[in-house]
């Protein structure tokens, strides 16, 4: 049902051009108590115009989902029509936030344990989803079985020298390993300060004096380097909040970290679109990713997979 | 210049093509008398003008090559991204050429003498046995056929983490910039493994992130200033001189949007595509997805001049943005004295506007349409019943065919245009080109030109 929904709405957006779609892009807000004030010559109309355009924010903002999640994954995705992406989702959700609507959608996923409106969640979902896509293969192939094929590629990572990523290329010479292992240490140093503290100037001058001071031990004093390690902190950046999250938004993580193995499978991620029941972000999500079980809410069971990945990761860095 | 005549088209001879030849880019020289064309298969064809004002290969060489990122087990494409040309000293011709990681400065050069009667090795390179050896000579140059020779002269990579967007090379003719999604970076043409980052939009937390750099390029002029546009759709101007990171824009251009007209997309058609400073040095032109916009660097509130490209599409965005082709990137172009302006749009379609008489074209690059010698007839879009025969209805727009790379000669009335894998150069009827770019080969006979072979 849910995928006739998507359907069809979009059918209708690409066909009759004309009368809906110059409504929808106009985005004029329609709160819910505004009907009657805003709308007065459509008074009996106002209602159907108001759900279809409802309907129609909905389409676009699961329609951007998509786009964020249907990237090409042999190169690397657009990060400039990833983030005007996201910065549309992040639009539909303010608005529905102030409507109200976005209150009703969470409400249903959340047990009401959490006020959405505090925090908008999907945008921090999503901003790990594009922060994957930005440094993808490192974190997100390890969160679940694929494991062991990211010990190879590090493996390789560490033996080869001409790796032309930025967060490979710590050092560009001699001792790669070392210099990978020095970066990553430091990283994860200076990452645990900046995530507590402000994240304004005092932050990024204290990663900046750090690297300054390890990379005179070092002997590179490479500009890139020391972006590479702000790279490679961004990885253990963006693992650190996850393990800070909790409630809902750990859930969706694992949601998210199971949906770029789903990518692989088209078959499994059509199917899980048309058999959701009910076509709201967190629904979509969901069936992206039908191979996983409900989510589980439960923190603690969260918190132990957490920390088993974590130690994977270390484990592959070092190279123990 | 409103009346373009076709003189050139250069496109594969098979009507099938392979994604490889898409055109990515057009650049002119400095001089105008060579043109370069980047592809997705990692090619640059550079075209060369001939007396009678035609362009014709002049070489063709293997830019990039498709690689393989370890780390993230992606791909690096090696589709060029841009072409910038050195201003000519001599002879030999440089341009740098990037991909999405890598940017590499090219020599092409010409050969037309080879050296013969060498003591240790025979004509066919062999050695010689040196006890047959009875008398020496000297080896003397003799001219064989051009060779035209491209060779990479030196490689500057591993300096960007994201995707590099554009490069451009400072009036210093020392320095060039590039410059990714998120960071831009100053070279010096003669150190590769040293760079220096000048903007940083990345934040802290990547959760942050909003904004994209889209485009950046030096001041015609001055070497202290650059221009980047971003996704949000401002234009920032930096002074080199203030600080060392200019993060702290001098100048932004930003119009406000007026907030009735605001939609889900606004954002989304406001980012800016493309950035070209005039080349008086006192504009700036901007294209967005739906318009073209002249700022005059001294007025940061709003631009002296806006042109609406495709209004005709503004109730089609949902459709667009479903097919994503809300998110094409349209070049920009200056002609020579600043005064007509162009840019591309979809059915093949390319626009110029005449900033004085504010009249405006619409024309065509097709097969079908283009024939040598043949002015280009004006087309135009109707949104509801064709007036004319020659009307193209909104719905009938094909928007696979994008004219999204132009490029105008630095001085005369010559453009080029790529459609797909076909280029097209046009030239001005009324007033063709006053003065041919001077040939700096040295030879007294009629160059016989000979490409590289295409790999």
């Amino acid at each position: 049902m849910s995928a006739c929904t998507l359907v069809s709405v979009s059918t209708v957006l690409g066909c009759h051009s004309c009368f809906r779609v110059d409504m929808f892009s106009k985005g004029t807000k329609r709160k819910f108590s505004d009907d009657g004030g805003e709308m007065s010559d459509e008074s009996l109309g106002g209602a159907n115009v108001s759900s279809s355009y409802n309907l129609q924010r909905q389409s676009l903002l699961d329609m951007s989902l998509i786009k964020l999640q249907l990237c090409h994954m042999l190169v690397e995705p657009n990060l400039c029509r990833s983030v005007l992406i996201a910065n549309t989702v992040r639009q539909i959700q303010e608005e529905m936030t102030h409507d109200g609507s976005w209150q009703a959608v969470t409400e249903a996923f959340c047990n009401g344990s959490q006020s959405p409106s505090e925090r908008l969640v999907a945008t921090e979902v999503l901003c790990r989803s594009r922060e994957q896509d930005a440094e993808p293969k490192l974190f997100s192939v390890i969160s679940y079985e694929g494991c062991r094929e990211e010990e190879v590629v590090a493996d390789e990572t560490l033996c080869s020298v001409s790796v032309s990523d930025a967060a490979s290329n710590v050092c560009l010479s001699e001792s790669v390993g070392h210099c990978w292992e020095t970066g990553e240490l430091r990283v994860v140093e200076s990452d645990e300060e900046t995530s507590e503290g402000s994240r304004l100037g005092p932050g990024d001058d204290d990663d900046d004096d750090e690297d300054d001071e390890d990379e005179d031990e070092v002997d590179e004093e490479e500009e890139s380097s020391r972006e590479d390690s702000k790279s490679m902190g961004q990885v253990f950046g963006t693992f650190e909040i996850k393990n800070g999250s909790s409630g809902p938004d750990s859930a969706l993580e694992e949601l998210f970290s199971d949906v770029d193995a789903s990518y692989y499978d088209l078959d499994t991620m059509l199917t899980g679109i048309q058999s959701a029941p009910k076509m709201g972000p967190y629904d979509l999500l969901d069936s992206l990713a039908p191979s996983h079980g409900p989510p589980s809410l439960g923190s603690p069971s969260n918190c132990r997979s957490d920390l088993n990945e974590l130690d994977h990761i270390m484990e592959i860095i070092v190279g123990s | 210049m409103l009346s373009p005549v076709l003189c050139s088209e250069l496109s594969a001879l098979e009507p099938e093509y392979t994604e490889a030849d898409v055109i990515s880019t057009v650049e002119f020289s400095q001089s105008g008398e060579f043109l370069a064309t980047g592809d997705k298969g990692g090619r640059v064809v550079i075209f060369q003008r001939e007396p009678q004002g035609e362009y014709n290969v002049y070489s063709t060489f293997q830019s990039h090559d498709p690689e393989f990122d370890y780390l993230k087990s992606l791909e690096i494409e090696e589709k060029i991204n841009k072409i910038r040309w050195l201003p000519q000293l001599h002879s030999a011709l440089f341009l740098l050429t990037t991909n999405d990681k890598t940017i590499k400065l090219w020599k092409v050069s010409e050969r037309d003498k080879q050296p013969e009667g060498y003591n240790l090795k025979d004509e066919e390179g062999r050695v010689k046995d040196i006890s047959k050896i009875t008398s020496l000579q000297v080896p003397v140059l003799r001219p064989m056929d051009l060779l035209v020779e491209a060779s990479p002269r030196r490689v500057f990579s591993n300096a960007h983490a994201y995707h590099i967007n554009s490069i451009s090379i400072n009036s210093d003719c020392e320095t060039y910039l590039s410059a990714d999604d998120l960071r831009i970076n100053l070279w010096n043409l003669s150190i590769t493994d040293r760079s220096f980052n000048i903007v940083d939009l990345k934040p802290d937390n990547m959760e942050d992130l909003t904004e994209v750099i889209t485009v950046a390029e030096f001041h015609p002029h001055h070497c202290h200033l650059l221009a980047f546009s971003s996704s949000t759709g401002t234009t920032r101007l930096c002074d080199m001189r203030s600080r060392a990171l200019c993060d702290q824009h001098a100048k932004l251009f930003e119009e406000a949007v007026d907030p009735a007209s605001r939609s889900f997309f606004s954002e989304l058609i406001s980012s800016v595509s493309d950035v070209k400073f005039s080349h008086s040095g006192r504009y700036l032109l901007t294209r967005d997805y739906l318009s073209a916009k002249v700022w005059d660097l001294n007025m940061e509130k709003k631009p002296v001049e806006t042109y609406q490209v495709h209004d005709y599409l503004r109730s089609k965005l949902c459709t667009l943005y479903e097919s994503d082709c809300i998110f094409d990137k349209f070049e920009c172009a200056w002609n020579g004295t600043d005064s007509v302006i162009m840019t591309g749009a979809y059915n093949n379609f390319f626009r110029m506007f005449d900033r004085a008489s504010r009249r405006d074209v619409t024309l065509e690059a097709s097969r079908e349409v283009c024939k040598r010698r043949a002015v280009l007839r004006p087309r135009r879009v109707c949104i509801g019943r064709k007036r004319r025969e020659s009307d193209i209805c909104v719905d009938s727009l094909d928007f696979r065919k994008k004219v999204l790379h132009t490029a105008w000669h630095p001085t005369d009335n010559i453009i080029a245009i790529a459609a797909r894998n076909n280029l097209y150069i046009f030239q001005d009827r009324h007033s063709p080109s006053g003065h041919h770019g001077v040939h700096r080969i040295e030879q007294e006979t009629a160059p016989q030109l000979e490409d590289t072979p295409p790999q």
